[in-house]
């Protein structure tokens, strides 16, 4: 990067720059300028060619002008942040989904059409050899029939869903399972092709039985796919741990055996059910506290070499050394220094929850006294008088301004005004006035924060997860396996326990031997 | 001394009259009871029927009342001053036998040697 000499008007772009360097245009036209400038500022030394480099120019940041050219294009950092989610929500793995789709269905019509072409071959291909088909036979018919019904029933069940989520790699149980079908109808073809259609086997009966065969198998593969699908996570195995990594929020949920990229899908579900909205605003002031800390300690190296060269690779043992004992004096320093910001933090959050409960109490009380002015009306009464009659929607607009202010003080100081937008506040309203709710009902959405999925969309700030986890993403859960779902805002760290092995043993107690005695003999003398 | 629940109890007793003794503020008898419907009977020494919850004399001060009025060692009291003591709590023996109004105690006690004495003498023939 340049040096941050240079600009001072245009600071606030140069800001943008080390945020986001993919951003092209105004670094072109940067560069443009400051070139015409050290151009037009020629410095007064004998070689002034081309060959002369920009920083041995002593009048060079003297005389630069502002680069008021990039004030158009200047873009703020909420800006950028959403440019690049919007892209990332757009590039999708579509294509992944319709192959495996398109390989499902023709997998599907394979193993249903093929019964039918064993029963309906030998009839177009040799029908004048072929015995009449008796009663056993027909009863056969009906048989694969309702079997069949049977089975597209049970794979409609089973395995036509909407897909609940992308995951990384391939369901290695439904993989199997296809490559099982697969093999399996395969060696049925071989085997009917060979002994069947190249002998031309008259016995019909034999056929539809071999077809009936076919239909049976397939059943217990869809029973097969039942238990390794469905009913195997169900037993609890594993006590997981689930931590959020900017607040320490933490939950802990029982799974079964599960792959991690599987565990990882479910841990997501639950989340949007049961964490509260993460709130980013919460976190400024540890982050401030945090700054102060840091700043308050500055060290020089008054002899040898500037530690700019950060200790990279084993052979930068010096320079790793020095840094380490920077770190340590730093440390020792400021554990002597006579620190009150403990003070500080505990004075402030008692003045916070203070200023909070004022707040709230106010709230209360305006949103109490809103819900007054409004009262439902009769079905009689809505006859006799049509004159002021309003609907949900108009009523929650009229109560609303009485409450708004307190409403939105509210939100400001517990720092979830981001969250509610006023439209979506109305419609609330709307909705509790129509439900006949309390003042308290109202409230409870506003005074706790509830989990993400009860907040619009945009909100969430959690859409794109990325699981980050040392072992491979289709092996199973282990006891102290460790794995991370990442979006951009925060992380989820994810720790698993194996539920123990329990060793019960019994014992029988008669209920006749259940007796009692006194224990006191006491001895008194008179 | 064993009883049958619901027969009346029968015993050949002694009838025994103990002074108390005044010292101090109290008036003392000389002896310690043991005992009662509400303690385990299993743990008295000196009954025979270790289910028989009635008040024994477990220990005589020597030269005290008691034992100048001839109270022995694991005598049952089955009254006291006419009041029952088979069927009474420890502390309501105790009560009864410490009465401040009263300075004289009768007691009706029992022991294995008195119905022994009671059938050697039956036995005799009268001459």
């Amino acid at each position: 990067m340049q040096s941050p000499t240079v600009m001072e008007v245009g600071e606030e772009v140069l800001q943008v720059l080390e945020v986001c360097e993919t951003v092209e245009e105004i670094k072109e036209v940067i560069v443009t300028t400051i070139e015409e400038d050290t151009n037009t500022n020629a410095p007064p030394v004998a070689s002034s060619g081309p060959g002369t480099k920009p920083s041995q120019d002593d009048n060079w940041g003297e005389t630069t002008t502002a680069v008021t050219g990039t004030s158009e294009h200047s873009l703020s950092q909420e800006d950028i942040v959403r440019i690049t989610k919007d892209l990332e929500d757009s590039v999708g793995l579509d294509c992944r989904r319709y192959f495996t789709l398109t390989l499902a269905v023709i997998l599907g019509l394979l193993v249903f059409l093929t019964p039918l072409a064993f029963l309906v071959l030998p009839h177009i291909l040799w029908p004048e050899r072929l015995q009449s088909c008796g009663t056993a036979c027909e009863g056969l018919f009906i048989s694969v029939a309702f079997k069949l019904l049977i089975l597209l029933l049970a794979v409609w069940a089973l395995f036509f869903r909407p897909p609940r989520a992308g995951l990384p790699r391939v369901f290695v149980f439904r993989a199997l399972l296809a490559v099982l079908v697969l093999l399996f109808v395969v060696s049925y073809w071989l085997f009917y092709g060979v002994r069947i259609l190249d002998s031309q086997d008259e016995n019909y009966q034999g056929i539809v039985q071999y077809a009936v065969s076919l239909v049976d198998a397939l059943l217990f593969i869809h029973y097969l796919a039942i238990v390794l699908l469905e009913l195997r996570q169900l037993q609890p195995c594993f006590s997981v741990c689930v931590m959020r990594s900017t607040d320490g929020e933490t939950r802990h949920y029982n799974l079964g055996q599960l792959s991690i990229q599987r565990a990882a899908l479910a841990i997501l579900e639950h989340y949007y059910c049961d964490f509260s909205v993460h709130n980013p605003a919460l976190l400024s002031a540890s982050k401030s506290r945090a700054a102060k800390h840091l700043a308050g300690l500055k060290v020089y190296n008054v002899d040898g070499e500037f530690p700019a060269a950060p200790a990279e690779g084993p052979g930068n043992n010096a320079a790793a050394g020095l840094a380490h004992s920077q770190s340590r004096a730093m440390i020792a320093a400021a554990a002597r220094r006579r620190d009150s910001s403990h003070n500080e933090l505990y004075y402030e959050e008692a003045e916070h929850e203070r200023r909070v409960r004022k707040r709230r109490a106010r709230l209360v009380v305006a949103v109490e006294e809103a819900f007054t002015h409004i009262k439902r009306m009769q079905e009689e009464e809505q006859k006799k008088a049509p004159g002021d009659v309003m609907d949900p929607r108009e009523a929650a607009q009229a109560i609303f301004p009485s409450m708004a202010r307190a409403l939105q003080k509210y939100l400001r100081t517990t720092k979830q005004q981001h969250c509610h937008s006023m439209e979506s506040i109305q419609q609330h309203l709307a909705f509790c006035i129509t439900n006949n709710m309390t003042p308290k009902a109202f409230l409870e959405s506003y005074l706790t924060p509830g989990p993400t999925l009860q907040y619009s969309r945009d909100h969430w700030l959690a859409r794109q997860w990325t699981l980050i986890s040392e072992a491979s993403v289709t092996s199973g859960l282990k006891d102290g396996t460790v794995f991370l779902l990442k979006c951009v805002d925060f992380s989820l760290v994810v720790t698993s326990k194996k539920i123990p092995y329990i060793q019960m043993s019994e014992e029988y107690i008669d209920p006749k031997s259940h007796k009692f005695v006194l224990r006191l003999q006491s001895e008194t003398s008179v | 001394m064993a009883f049958i629940p619901g027969q009346p109890v029968t015993a050949v007793v002694q009838r025994i009259e103990i002074q108390k003794l005044r010292q101090g503020d109290n008036l003392i008898l000389g002896f310690s009871i043991g005992g009662g419907i509400d303690q385990d009977p299993g743990q008295n020494p000196f009954s025979e029927d270790k289910t028989d919850k009635g008040i024994y004399v477990t220990r005589i001060t020597p030269g005290g009342p008691a034992d100048a009025a001839g109270l022995m060692m694991g005598d049952k009291i089955m009254q006291v001053n006419g009041w029952d003591m088979t069927m009474v709590t420890h502390d309501q023996a105790r009560r009864t036998l410490t009465k401040k109004k009263e300075d004289v105690v009768r007691l009706l006690v029992t022991r294995k040697s008195l119905e022994e004495a009671v059938k050697q003498s039956m036995s005799y023939p009268r001459q």
